[in-house]
């Protein structure tokens, strides 16, 4: 059996290339793998696509995500459910990138973003959803009534890598995470070719994750690695 | 009487809250909305649910007491009640487009009468923030919308068409603003409730549609 655990963060991300596009979980802190972001930063892989539901965090949020990617040049387009804040004066480096021209951005509902990453994750060529009806993002998707409701048709969303924060693995790879930091990490394990893994607590030998407890089987993980004490941890972050 | 009261925030919120039904699974958007979970209805069970997968919260968590892994739609740090469960994002929206939201509350830059409603794109910027606005607009029960009657520059935010990039068409049910009650009806904005010292005809000119006075439209009283 080929060893799946890596010592560092570098060896995680050098064989990224220039044009990749990767997958990066994580909702409002929660299930961010920062210390890959990190990593790839360092790496400095160009003419990237980001595939995640926010392109970053505005100001508020002085920790490295992938907004520190964005900023750095590395990322040429995004595919995400925000790509300009609320208010102007929280503007992301996204944002500011995207309004020069810098980058691009395809904003998709988060439902649609979830299952297209799913539909990939699953073999499936595509699926049909309400989200959007009546909008612009209507515009040239080809539209089926069923049941006597109208639906527009997405495709599949396919990522060379995917960044995985997980709470716990084991030596194989199966993960369990630990409550909202699951939102996209499970489907995105399973829609990239290439799935790598930072994970919050020791890793354990095979057979000590109940079977009946693990959320993400290790079939899905090519490379695992232990965050260490001065990795990149989350801190508290206060909103209103 | 001379004096004018309009709702605050936590008075929109509340409002709103008043509708809950118990048993209800509701999802509550950035902004007023969260703020509904802030209202106390001891009488009833509402479930919480947040589109990061969280089903079951509660109120905010204290300070100092934070979990980390655990937040609400809003990114702030929450508590979960017992009986509370946690699923993908997948399965998150699976729940939601489903239907087995009862509700949805969010906020909006528009809403008009006949439930259409613009809350993610706003003019002179090249971007927008849709995260689960669309999916919850088609997949949820019903949609209560909690705004400011106008804008800071006045401009009405109840209107007969949106000027701004559409959410979702005709899925609007409910709509509480500072000024009043508003249900969508066939008919378009049937008021309800008003604020305290204001009439009808002051909010109507504050409108950028017909607005139906309730035969039983009566004060606010939060």
């Amino acid at each position: 059996m080929r060893n799946k655990i890596l010592p560092n963060f570098n060896l995680g991300v050098e064989h990224i290339e220039d044009g990749s596009t990767i997958m990066i979980p994580g909702f409002a802190g929660p299930g961010t793998p920062r210390n890959l972001i990190a990593a790839l930063i360092k790496q400095g892989a160009k003419n990237l696509t980001g595939i995640s539901n926010h392109p970053g965090a505005g100001p508020y949020d002085d920790h490295l995500d992938l907004g520190d990617l964005i900023k750095n040049g590395q990322v040429c387009k995004m595919i995400c459910c925000f790509t300009a804040a609320p208010h102007p004066s929280q503007a992301t480096d996204f944002e500011i990138m995207n309004e020069k021209g810098q980058i691009e951005g395809e904003i998709l509902p988060q439902g649609t973003l979830a299952e297209r990453i799913r539909a990939a994750a699953s073999g499936l060529g595509g699926f049909y959803t309400q989200a959007g009806v009546g909008t612009e993002l209507a515009k040239g998707k080809e539209h089926r009534l069923i049941d006597g409701k109208e639906y527009l048709l997405e495709y599949p969303l396919h990522a060379d890598y995917a960044f995985i924060r997980a709470y716990k693995a084991d030596t194989f790879g199966n993960l369990q995470f630990r409550l909202s930091q699951r939102n996209f990490n499970p489907i995105m394990a399973m829609a990239a070719k290439t799935t790598i893994v930072e994970v919050e607590t020791d890793i354990v030998p095979v057979g000590e994750i109940n079977p009946d407890q693990i959320h993400t089987p290790g079939i899905f993980i090519d490379h695992i690695i232990r965050i260490p004490d001065n990795g990149i941890w989350d801190h508290p972050i206060y909103r209103n | 009487m001379d004096y004018k009261t309009k709702l605050n925030r936590q008075q929109i919120a509340n409002r709103l809250a008043q509708e809950f039904e118990d048993g209800w699974l509701v999802n509550l958007g950035i902004g007023i909305p969260t703020l509904c979970s802030n209202y106390h209805q001891p009488d009833k069970t509402i479930i919480y649910h947040s589109e990061n997968g969280v089903i079951g919260y509660g109120p905010i968590q204290k300070t100092g007491e934070e979990d980390l892994h655990l937040v609400n739609a809003g990114g702030q740090y929450i508590t979960l009640i017992p009986g509370a469960s946690i699923v993908d994002h997948a399965d998150s929206f699976a729940i939601i487009r489903s239907g087995r939201l009862d509700l949805t509350v969010m906020g909006a830059y528009e809403v008009t009468e006949d439930g259409d409603f613009a809350n993610w794109k706003t003019l002179g910027r090249k971007g927008g923030g849709i995260g689960g606005a669309m999916d919850l607009a088609i997949g949820a029960k019903r949609v209560f919308l909690g705004l400011q009657h106008t804008t800071r520059d006045g401009v009405p935010k109840l209107r007969s068409t949106c000027s701004l990039p559409l959410t979702a068409k005709g899925v609007v049910k409910l709509v509480c603003t500072d000024l009043g009650l508003f249900e969508i009806t066939n008919e378009g904005f049937l008021m309800k409730e008003i604020a305290q010292g204001y009439y009808p005809d002051e909010v109507q000119t504050m409108t950028d549609a017909r607005i139906i006075v309730s035969a039983s439209l009566k004060e606010f009283s939060i």
